[in-house]
């Protein structure tokens, strides 16, 4: 840990062309099953602090989106009003710190959706959060998706619905990396073919995973949005069935990230300048959503099967695919 | 035959010394980690309990909707877990044909998965409530 303190002090150095710039207090942060955010502090030469995060691909591997991609999508979604931490400076040179990195503001504040759902302290921030969340999606999704700075976010091919694509996309992936046979997903997928909504009159920038566990939160609400990696153009309903998910109210009932109704989600996201809120396609990709994350916790298992990382925790979400198959056998019923 | 503590004996005790011994030592992503893998070990041992009696009961399910009734499962625990796989693998393809799409095969389908996944939730998060 000393040694990247010294190696990201020197770079920073270098980055800002400021002598006497030192890293203080460099610590892993907790949570991020596949990257590591690490916390600390800058300490510049006339003694002014800044608390800043780096976010980096575990050494030797490169996953989703480059580092540079996530930055620069904070930097737009700044622009527009989202909620995000401040990014400073990208380095995709994977040399300097053992994989590419980039430097953002430390946003104060908690991520853990327990103590959101359940902390006495959090009551006020239960209350605000639902409306918030919905004027950060709608600002999103207002994101200009022919931003030049933004031309690297993938697409459906033209004139295709972005929900055809992406159950399609899916589908190939959890074929190409189950390795037992699951009939409840191969039950909702026979749900889904017929069901799947027609492209949208505008496509959109979308987060693609906008939930609760990627925003931090203080006790009066909403303060960033995290978790940019997955983000392309497509259709806007995507994030609000995603934020549906069973997965992301751990373990509390109500139905949008364990705060609230849909129809309050919904009201607040039109309210706050959204599109029309097309609640069966918002059903549709929730169903999608299920199948997806049961795809990525089947992803996850295999690659510790496959001896490409060693993680218990990633292991272990291999045996979390039963919750989403049963979810999925209560959501396909009709 | 081994010795007692049995197998699942010697896990729970790993797995209560992660609770109360390694878990409070730890802090940050550690801590975490420690919590999953004393979940982790109550997995397997709910999965030791009675895998047995659970293959049985699915494949007995398997069959019977599959349209192969009469037979009699495979007793060694090996050829079980293969022969639930299998048919497991044969309803699967149905289910991509269309076969499940209309009643009744639908409904005979859809109540052996709800099983199936049921039996794999209460060893893997038996807290977890069926919506």
């Amino acid at each position: 840990m000393a040694a990247l303190a010294e190696q990201l002090a020197a770079w920073i150095v270098r980055a800002t062309s400021e002598a006497g710039a030192r890293v203080a207090s460099l610590r892993p942060l907790a949570g991020g099953a596949s990257r590591e955010s690490w916390a600390f502090d800058l300490v510049r030469a006339d003694g002014r602090v800044q608390h800043l995060v780096l976010r980096r691909d575990p050494a030797g591997r490169t996953l989703q989106g480059s580092r540079r991609e996530e930055f620069l999508i904070l930097r737009a979604a700044a622009a527009a009003g989202v909620p995000v931490p401040a990014v400073h400076w990208c380095e995709e040179d994977a040399t300097i710190l053992g994989s590419p990195f980039f430097v953002m503001d430390f946003v104060a504040g908690e991520t853990l959706a327990r103590r959101l759902l359940r902390d006495a302290e959090y009551a006020p921030a239960r209350t605000a959060l639902p409306e918030q969340l919905a004027d950060a999606l709608v600002r999103i999704h207002q994101m200009d998706p022919h931003d030049p700075a933004l031309a690297f976010l993938a697409a459906p091919a033209a004139g295709t619905s972005p929900a055809a694509a992406e159950l399609s996309r899916w589908e190939d992936i959890y074929r190409a990396a189950t390795p037992d046979p699951h009939p409840a997903i191969e039950l909702a997928l026979r749900w889904l073919a017929p069901r799947v909504p027609a492209a949208p009159p505008d496509r959109r920038v979308v987060h693609g995973d906008f939930r609760i566990g990627n925003v931090i939160f203080g006790t009066e609400g909403l303060r960033a949005v995290l978790d940019w990696e997955l983000t392309r153009i497509g259709d806007p309903m995507e994030d609000l069935g995603w934020l549906c998910v069973r997965a992301w109210r751990f373990g509390a009932p109500a139905p949008v990230g364990g705060l609230c109704e849909r129809e309050r989600l919904f009201a607040a996201y039109e309210r706050a300048g959204g599109v029309h809120v097309d609640a069966a396609a918002v059903r549709w990709w929730e169903v999608l959503g299920n199948f997806k994350w049961a795809t990525i916790c089947i992803m996850q298992a295999r690659s510790v099967l496959d001896g490409a990382v060693k993680s218990l925790e990633l292991a272990s979400l291999g045996r979390r695919v039963a919750e989403m198959e049963i979810e999925l056998m209560a959501l396909t019923e009709e | 035959m081994q010795d007692r503590p049995t197998a699942r004996e010697l896990l729970e005790a790993v797995r209560l010394f992660i609770e109360h011994d390694v878990v409070p030592a730890l802090d940050g992503p550690a801590r975490f980690h420690a919590r999953v893998a004393a979940n982790v070990l109550a997995i397997v041992g709910r999965e030791l309990h009675d895998e047995e009696s659970t293959l049985v009961a699915e494949w007995t399910r398997l069959a019977t909707v599959l349209g192969r009734p009469g037979g009699a499962p495979p007793d060694r625990l090996a050829a079980l877990r293969a022969a639930v796989a299998e048919l497991t693998e044969e309803l699967c393809a149905r289910i991509r044909r269309g076969d499940a799409d209309a009643s009744p095969f639908r409904e005979a389908v859809r109540a052996a998965v709800t099983a199936s996944v049921a039996e794999k939730l209460a060893v893997a998060n038996p807290r977890f409530a069926a919506p």
